[in-house]
């Protein structure tokens, strides 16, 4: 049995690097991996204090996590489909409307 | 008691007129006829509703007296209301038949005016305004009906101003009877005061109960003869009667001559009592000022030479009559009662006959007349019948009430008695100079006179036959009815003093005679007006008219009407200036803050937020990273706060 904190070492590991990538990644498809990898942290998270605390709601906390994140990388790649025929490009840096 | 029956409807004969004014100033232009028909039924109504009156005092009836609040001005209740007597219903019966006549005699007289619905519908108001008076229970209400009739007046002179004359007439009845008014105004004040009523009846019974001091009895009636003096035209206010001729005849016959003019006499007559409690002086004043007049007024007739002069003079005179007359008691007032009764008819009569003549000869001129008999014998015959009863001839209407007159004069009042005897005398003579001028000799004007239209002759036979006949009611061997209707107090028994009547008679016919023969033939010149400086003296009117203008009325208008002017131009102007001055440097202060500091608040609250705005817009780059960054770094602060807590 791996001991609790080791598990949230590597889950903190995994929360900065999905941080690292969002903030330093210039390609989209890189910047909604990394946000996976931050939803992945939280749900290793999750269920480590499930086993811990022998309790089966982190767990089900961490599915319902699963399915948003789906979604929600779902629709991030039809956005970045629609910019790249767009603009022929998935750089963020140049996708800057919306400002003044 | 017996029960009111038609006497409590008195108020209707008074409202009665004013719905025909309404109705003719509202429909009359559209009526056929132009609308002399609405005003015409409402005074036949009215009239036949005095007759129903009168019939409840023949059959021995009492007084009825009703009112109804008006409004209140601290502890002084006004009311509207109604004092139905035997007086009322007389005027009430003079009023209306005089009214009617002249509404009917105006449907021919004034044919073709411009302004005829107008004239009807003052008329109207006019005849309102008299009855208003007549049936007042209250001062305040006679007051009312007493300017609502200057004005009638005032406008019916007028009523042709495109002539300054005219204008300028009205003007003059206007003012000088408003100069009664104002002492008239405050005889009424000083009653209200004093018995904290404006009840005449009530009022009447405070004086006679002796409640108040004999100097404020004396100064309420002294001030409420000033009112009668001006509205009666008496001595020295008379100077507006002669110029009110300037009006329409139809006018002249039923204001100036049978019922406004009588008003005066009539308010002395109803507030008796205050001048009986008055000191004795008072009554005297009263006498003096009628004797003057009555006098005075008759000679001035005698140089006339205008129809309608003669008559205003005569009705000076007549009212003279009455108003001297009421200092010789309640016997003189109801006395003066029946004058004024009788005196209604026959100078309506009068007035309406020379309306006939002018009408026909287009002249007021007696010097342009002549002969008229012929052309118009019922003008002719009908004016012979006032002309007589005027002068006293028996058995005409003036014969016994003139008779009466001299009656009561005759028990201690010797000077009036001698003053109205010679009255009676100059009276009987212009009358008759007046009818021998007009109807006999050859005829001097212009053009072919006719007789007047059946509009205007129906009313002169009226009057005629009126004028035979009312004076038989106050005649002793008829019981004299007249005064068991109008009395002071109790009624009283009226004998017949031979000697009287046979020195009236006397005097009267004494007139005629003298005025037949100078008269009766042709002269190149009036010996009226050939009799040096008492022609002078006459024809200028004693300079009464020049005092007054030179006395009042230019310095009024020059002195004070340039103070006045003055006082405009400076004072007034200055006020009105200056407070205009004062609004533009207080708005131009307003202005200033205005733009200054409200403005300023608003536009420093929006280059404030503009610039601000202009600081933030740089957070805002469009670069979804940095964004992100900043939520981190949000997220690391909240929680640094939140573990250290």
């Amino acid at each position: 049995m791996i001991r609790l904190p080791l598990v949230l070492f590597f889950s903190a590991v995994l929360f900065s690097a999905g941080v690292y990538g969002v903030l330093a990644r210039r390609n989209a498809v890189l910047v909604l991996m990394s946000i996976e990898l931050m939803l992945n942290a939280v749900n290793v998270n999750l269920i480590a204090f499930s086993q811990a605390l022998h309790d089966l709601t982190g767990q089900a906390f961490a599915l319902f996590v699963i399915a948003v994140a789906a979604a929600e990388v779902g629709i991030g790649l039809a956005i970045v489909i629609l910019i790249y025929r767009n603009r022929e490009t998935i750089n963020i840096d140049e996708v800057n409307l919306l400002k003044w | 008691m017996t029960s009111p029956g038609f006497a409590k409807y008195a108020w209707v004969v008074a409202a009665l007129p004013i719905a025909s004014a309404g109705l003719t100033l509202f429909f009359g232009k559209r009526t056929p006829g132009r609308g002399w028909i609405y005003g015409v039924l409402t005074v036949g109504a009215g009239f036949v509703l005095s007759l129903l009156v009168l019939w409840h005092f023949v059959q021995g009836g009492g007084v009825y007296a009703s009112s109804v609040d008006w409004f209140r001005v601290g502890p002084l209740r006004f009311e509207i209301g109604q004092y139905v007597d035997g007086l009322t219903a007389v005027m009430l019966i003079v009023v209306t038949t005089v009214s009617l006549c002249v509404h009917v005699y105006s449907i021919g007289y004034m044919h073709g005016d411009q302004r005829f619905t107008w004239f009807y519908v003052v008329l109207s108001i006019f005849t309102f305004a008299m009855l208003t008076v007549v049936v007042s229970d209250n001062l305040f209400q006679l007051l009312v009906g007493w300017e609502i009739m200057g004005i009638c007046s005032y406008l019916l002179i007028g009523h042709w101003w495109e002539e300054h004359v005219n204008s300028s007439a009205a003007i003059k009845a206007f003012i000088t009877t408003k100069t009664g008014d104002v002492p008239f105004l405050f005889g009424i004040f000083v009653l209200v005061v004093a018995t904290g009523t404006t009840n005449i009846h009530q009022i009447g019974e405070l004086v006679g109960a002796g409640d108040l001091s004999r100097g404020v009895v004396s100064a309420a009636a002294l001030l409420l003869f000033g009112g009668a003096i001006g509205k009666s035209a008496q001595f020295p206010l008379h100077v507006w009667l002669p110029d009110a001729m300037q009006g329409p005849t139809p006018v002249s016959a039923l204001i100036h001559a049978a019922t406004m003019v009588a008003a005066g006499v009539y308010l002395v007559g109803r507030l008796f009592e205050v001048f009986v409690h008055a000191d004795p002086w008072v009554l005297q004043v009263v006498g003096i000022v009628g004797g003057i007049t009555a006098l005075g007024a008759a000679l001035l007739g005698l140089v006339q030479d205008d129809i309608k002069r003669v008559l205003a003079y005569s009705t000076i005179s007549q009212l003279a009559y009455m108003v001297s007359l009421m200092s010789a008691g309640p016997a003189g007032r109801n006395a003066a009662f029946f004058h004024l009764f009788t005196h209604a008819f026959f100078k309506a009569l009068l007035f309406l006959g020379s309306g006939a003549v002018i009408h026909a000869v287009h002249s007021n001129n007696m010097s342009e007349m002549g002969g008229l008999r012929k052309p118009m014998p019922i003008t002719f015959w009908t004016f012979v019948i006032g002309s007589a009863a005027l002068a006293g001839i028996p058995p005409l209407a003036g014969f016994w009430s003139k008779d009466e007159l001299l009656a009561s004069a005759s028990k201690g009042h010797e000077v009036v008695f001698v003053v109205l005897l010679l009255t009676a005398l100059v009276t009987a003579f212009y009358t008759t100079r007046m009818v021998m001028l007009t109807f006999f000799g050859e005829y001097r004007g212009h053009g072919h006179p006719h007789e007047a239209p059946a509009s205007m002759t129906g009313p002169l036979v009226a009057l005629a036959a009126g004028t035979v006949g009312v004076g038989f009611l106050g005649a002793s061997f008829a019981h004299a009815v007249f005064f068991k209707w109008v009395f002071f107090e109790e009624p009283e028994a009226i004998r017949f003093v031979p000697w009287v009547a046979a020195l009236s008679t006397g005097a009267a016919l004494l007139g005629v005679l003298v005025g037949v023969a100078v008269y009766g033939r042709a002269r190149e010149r009036d010996p009226m007006l050939a009799m040096g400086p008492f022609t002078t003296l006459l024809v200028r009117k004693y300079f009464m008219d020049d005092l007054y203008m030179k006395g009042i009325v230019l310095p009024v208008r020059d002195k004070v009407s340039a103070f006045v002017y003055w006082t405009n131009q400076n004072v007034l102007d200055g006020i009105v200036n200056g407070a205009a001055r004062l609004a533009r440097w207080f708005s131009r202060g307003v202005n200033g803050f205005d733009r200054t500091v409200v403005d300023g608040a608003v536009n420093g609250v929006a280059q404030t937020a503009g610039f601000t705005g202009g600081l933030l817009r740089y957070l805002q780059s469009g670069n979804v990273q940095r964004y992100a960054a900043l939520l981190f770094a949000g997220v690391v602060v909240l929680a640094v706060i939140f573990t250290r807590v």
